[in-house]
C-alpha cells in the first residue's frame, strides 16, 4: 500500500507539471482553435533560454526569468504572425502540419544557438526530499504543483471576470460574432499565444530545473495530448485535472507493470488512457461539447 | 503522337475518366518507364541506385498516405507505425517460418492493413484533430509493443535479421536487383492507385473527404468507405515496411517511428494532396533534401571548420529546412509541387499563346 501511494504521489506532482505544459497548448485552442504540436518544444526553448541566462551569463534569478518570459512572448507573438496567421480559415491539417513544421524548426534552431550539450537550469530549491507521513516529496515538485494551481486560479479568473479574458472567450466561440461586435480577433489571438509563451516559460524554467536543458527536453510536449483530451482541449481545469490523472496512472502503471516489460510503460499508458477517451468522450471530462455528424 | 490538346474537349465521361486523357501521355509513360527500367540502372553506380531505391520506397508510402489523406480526408500520424507492422509481420515470417518472399511481402500488407483498420476505428466517431490525434496514440502503443513484447521483436534490441529476398530460387543480393524489385512493385502501386480513383471505391473516397454528410446522403456508408480506405492506406504502407525492410537486411522499430510518419506527411503535403503525381514529386523531394543537403553543407562548411562541427550542424539544418519549407507550402503554395508542375505544363501546352 506503501508502494502505492508512493507512486501515486510522485504521479500526481510530475502530472501537475504536465499540466503545466498543458495550460499552453488549451490557451492557445481555446481562443485560436488552433492545435499546436510545438507545445513541447517551446518549453525547451524556454529552457535553453533562462539556462543560457541563468548559467553562461549569471544574471540573478529574477532577471532571467522575466527575460524568459518577455523572449517567449517575443517568439510566441512572432509564430503566429508568421505561421499562424496566414493559415486562418484553412483546414485542421495545415495548422497541424505547420505546428508540427514549427516543432522541426525549433528543434533545430535549440541546440544551434545554444550549443546542444545538456545545461542545467539552478534554482534557489532545496534539492532534499521532505518526509510527509512516510511519503517522498521532492521540493520542485511542490512549487510546481504550487504554480499550477496559480496558473489556474489566474487564467481561471482571467477568463471568467475580466473584460479581455471574456473578450477572448466570445472569439473563441464564434470569430464572426466576436468580430461583429467590435472585438479585434486579431488581437486577442497575439494575445493568447503571448499567454502561451508565458506558460512555456514557466514550464520550461520548472522541466529545466528537473531534467536539465537539451533537446530531450521538448519530449514533454508528447504528454501534452493525452493529457488535454482527457480534460478537455478548450478546458483549463481540464488541463489541470487531466495533467494529475494522466500523471497518476502513467507513474501507478509503470511501477506495477515496468518490471516484467522492461521499461517505456510511461510512454505508452497515457495513449492507450486517451483512445478509450476518444472512444467514450471525445470532448474530455471539462470540454465543450460539440454534437456534429461524423 | 506527340501533339497536345489545345483546351478541355473532353465531351462523354469516359474521355474524362481516361488514364491516357491525351496520346502524348501515353507516350510519355512510354518513355519514362522505358528510361528508369533500361539505361538508368544498367548505366547508374550501386549509390546511385541505393538512392533511387530509396525515393522509390517513399513514392510507395507517400502513395498510401495521400490515399488515407490526400484523397479521403482523414489524417494519420501513425504511418510510420503501420510500416513497421508490415516490416516486422515479414521478418518473422520469413525468419521463423521461412515463408517465400512474395509471400512475406503480401503478407506484410495484410497484416499493416489490419491494424490500420484497427486504428481507423475512431474516424467512426472523431475526425479532424481528434482522429490525428488517435492515430498520433496508434504510432506510439505499435511501437512500444514491437519494443517490448519479445514475442515480436525477438530480444536484443528489437532487431530481426531478414535473409535476402528470393524469387523462384533466385537470390536478390544486387542494390540492382533489388531496384528491379522496388520498382516492379511500385509500378504495379502506382497503377493500382490510379485506377483506383477511376472505380466507385475511389470515388466514394472522393465523395467523403469533399463533404462527409453529403456523401451520406447520395447513400455513401461512410464508415465503411473510411475503413476501407484505412485498409487500403496501411496496405501500401505494410508493403513500403517490408520493402524497407529487405532493402536494409534488418527490421528495427527505429526506422519507423513518429518522425517517418511526419516525414511522409510533409511529402504529401510538399507534393500535393489528393495527387498521384505529388505523391512521387514529394518523395523524391524529401527524401533528396537531407542528401543534397548534405553535399552543400559539406561543401561549403568543410571549407571553415572542421568535419565534426559541420556534422552537428548539419542535423540543426536539416530540421529547420525541413519544418521551414513544410510551412512555405502550406502557406505560399498549399497544393503543392504538383501545382507548381501543372503550371508549367500548362504555360507549355498553349505556348506561344498566354492562354
Amino acid at each position: 500500500m506503501d508502494f502505492f501511494l508512493q507512486l501515486l504521489v510522485n504521479g500526481l506532482m510530475v502530472g501537475a507539471l504536465y499540466a503545466l505544459v498543458a495550460l499552453g497548448f488549451v490557451l492557445i485552442y481555446k481562443a485560436t482553435d488552433a492545435i499546436n504540436f510545438a507545445q513541447g518544444e517551446l518549453v525547451m526553448i524556454g529552457g535553453f533560454i533562462v539556462a543560457v541566462l541563468l548559467g553562461s551569463y549569471g544574471f540573478p534569478l529574477v532577471v532571467a526569468v522575466a527575460g524568459t518570459i518577455v523572449a517567449m512572448i517575443v517568439l510566441a507573438f512572432g509564430v503566429e504572425r508568421m505561421i499562424l496567421r496566414p493559415l486562418i480559415g484553412r483546414p485542421v491539417i495545415a495548422v497541424i502540419m505547420a505546428t508540427i513544421g514549427l516543432a522541426s524548426i525549433l528543434k533545430g534552431i535549440g541546440p544551434l544557438l545554444f550549443r546542444a550539450e545538456t545545461k542545467n537550469v539552478p534554482l534557489p530549491i532545496p534539492d532534499a526530499p521532505l518526509f510527509v507521513s512516510g511519503l517522498l516529496i521532492s521540493p520542485i515538485q511542490i512549487v510546481a504543483v504550487a504554480i499550477s494551481l496559480i496558473f489556474l486560479a489566474l487564467f481561471g479568473s482571467f477568463f471568467l471576470r475580466s473584460r479581455i479574458g471574456i473578450a477572448m472567450r466570445a472569439v473563441a466561440d464564434s470569430q464572426q460574432v466576436a468580430m461583429a461586435m467590435g472585438i479585434s480577433v486579431e488581437r486577442y489571438f497575439a494575445l493568447a499565444w503571448a499567454m502561451a509563451g508565458i506558460v512555456s516559460a514557466i514550464g520550461g524554467i520548472i522541466w529545466g530545473n528537473l531534467l536539465g536543458v537539451d533537446v530531450h527536453l521538448s519530449l514533454v510536449g508528447l504528454k501534452v495530448f493525452p493529457v488535454v483530451i482527457l480534460g478537455g482541449l478548450d478546458s483549463i481545469l481540464g488541463a489541470v485535472v487531466g495533467g494529475l490523472i494522466v500523471g497518476g496512472v502513467e507513474s501507478v502503471a509503470a511501477g506495477y507493470i515496468d518490471p516484467y516489460v522492461g521499461g517505456g510503460t510511461k510512454d505508452f499508458i497515457p495513449y492507450l488512457l486517451m483512445i478509450v477517451i476518444l472512444m467514450i468522450r471525445p470532448y474530455g471530462l471539462f470540454g465543450k461539447e460539440i454534437i456534429e455528424r461524423v | 503522337m506527340i501533339n497536345r490538346e489545345c483546351g478541355v474537349l473532353k465531351t462523354s465521361y469516359e474521355a474524362d475518366m481516361a488514364l491516357y486523357p491525351i496520346p502524348l501521355a501515353r507516350s510519355t509513360v512510354l518513355g519514362i518507364a522505358i528510361i528508369v527500367f533500361l539505361p538508368f540502372p544498367v548505366l547508374a553506380n550501386d549509390y546511385l541506385l541505393s538512392v533511387a531505391n530509396l525515393v522509390n520506397i517513399a513514392i510507395l508510402g507517400a502513395l498510401g498516405l495521400n490515399i488515407l489523406t490526400g484523397y479521403t480526408g482523414q489524417v494519420s500520424l501513425g504511418h510510420g507505425a503501420f510500416m513497421s507492422v508490415g516490416a516486422y509481420t515479414a521478418a518473422i515470417l520469413a525468419t521463423r517460418y521461412h515463408l517465400p518472399f512474395w509471400l512475406a511481402l503480401a503478407a506484410g500488407g495484410v497484416m499493416a492493413a489490419a491494424v490500420g483498420s484497427f486504428f481507423g476505428i475512431p474516424s467512426l466517431r472523431i475526425k479532424g484533430l481528434y482522429l490525428a490525434i488517435a492515430t498520433l496514440a496508434g504510432q506510439f502503443i505499435i511501437e512500444w509493443s514491437l519494443n517490448h513484447i519479445t514475442w515480436i521483436s525477438g530480444g536484443i534490441q528489437s532487431s530481426i535479421y531478414v535473409p535476402r529476398p528470393a524469387l523462384g530460387g533466385y537470390v536478390i543480393n544486387t542494390q540492382r536487383g533489388m531496384y528491379y524489385l522496388i520498382l516492379i512493385v511500385v509500378s504495379l502501386g502506382i497503377v493500382a492507385a490510379m485506377n483506383l480513383f477511376r472505380t466507385r471505391v475511389g470515388r466514394a473516397f472522393v465523395a467523403i473527404r469533399d463533404h462527409d454528410v453529403a456523401a451520406e446522403i447520395i447513400g455513401i456508408n461512410i464508415f465503411r468507405y473510411k475503413l476501407l480506405s484505412f485498409a487500403i492506406s496501411s496496405f501500401y504502407a505494410g508493403v513500403t515496411g517490408v520493402l524497407y525492410t529487405y532493402y536494409l537486411g534488418i527490421a528495427n522499430y527505429e526506422q519507423f517511428t513518429i518522425v517517418t510518419s511526419v516525414n511522409f506527411l510533409a511529402m504529401i503535403i510538399i507534393g500535393g494532396l489528393g495527387s498521384i503525381l505529388g505523391s512521387i514529386f514529394g518523395a523524391a523531394f524529401i527524401t533528396l533534401l537531407p542528401i543534397l543537403l548534405r553535399y552543400v553543407v559539406e561543401g561549403i562548411g568543410g571549407l571553415f571548420f572542421t568535419i565534426s562541427d559541420v556534422a552537428g550542424v548539419l542535423t540543426n539544418l536539416q530540421l529547420i529546412l525541413f519544418g521551414g519549407l513544410i510551412i512555405f507550402f502550406l502557406i505560399v503554395e498549399p497544393d503543392g509541387l504538383k501545382k507548381l508542375w501543372r503550371n508549367i505544363t500548362d504555360y507549355f501546352r498553349v505556348w506561344p499563346f498566354p492562354y
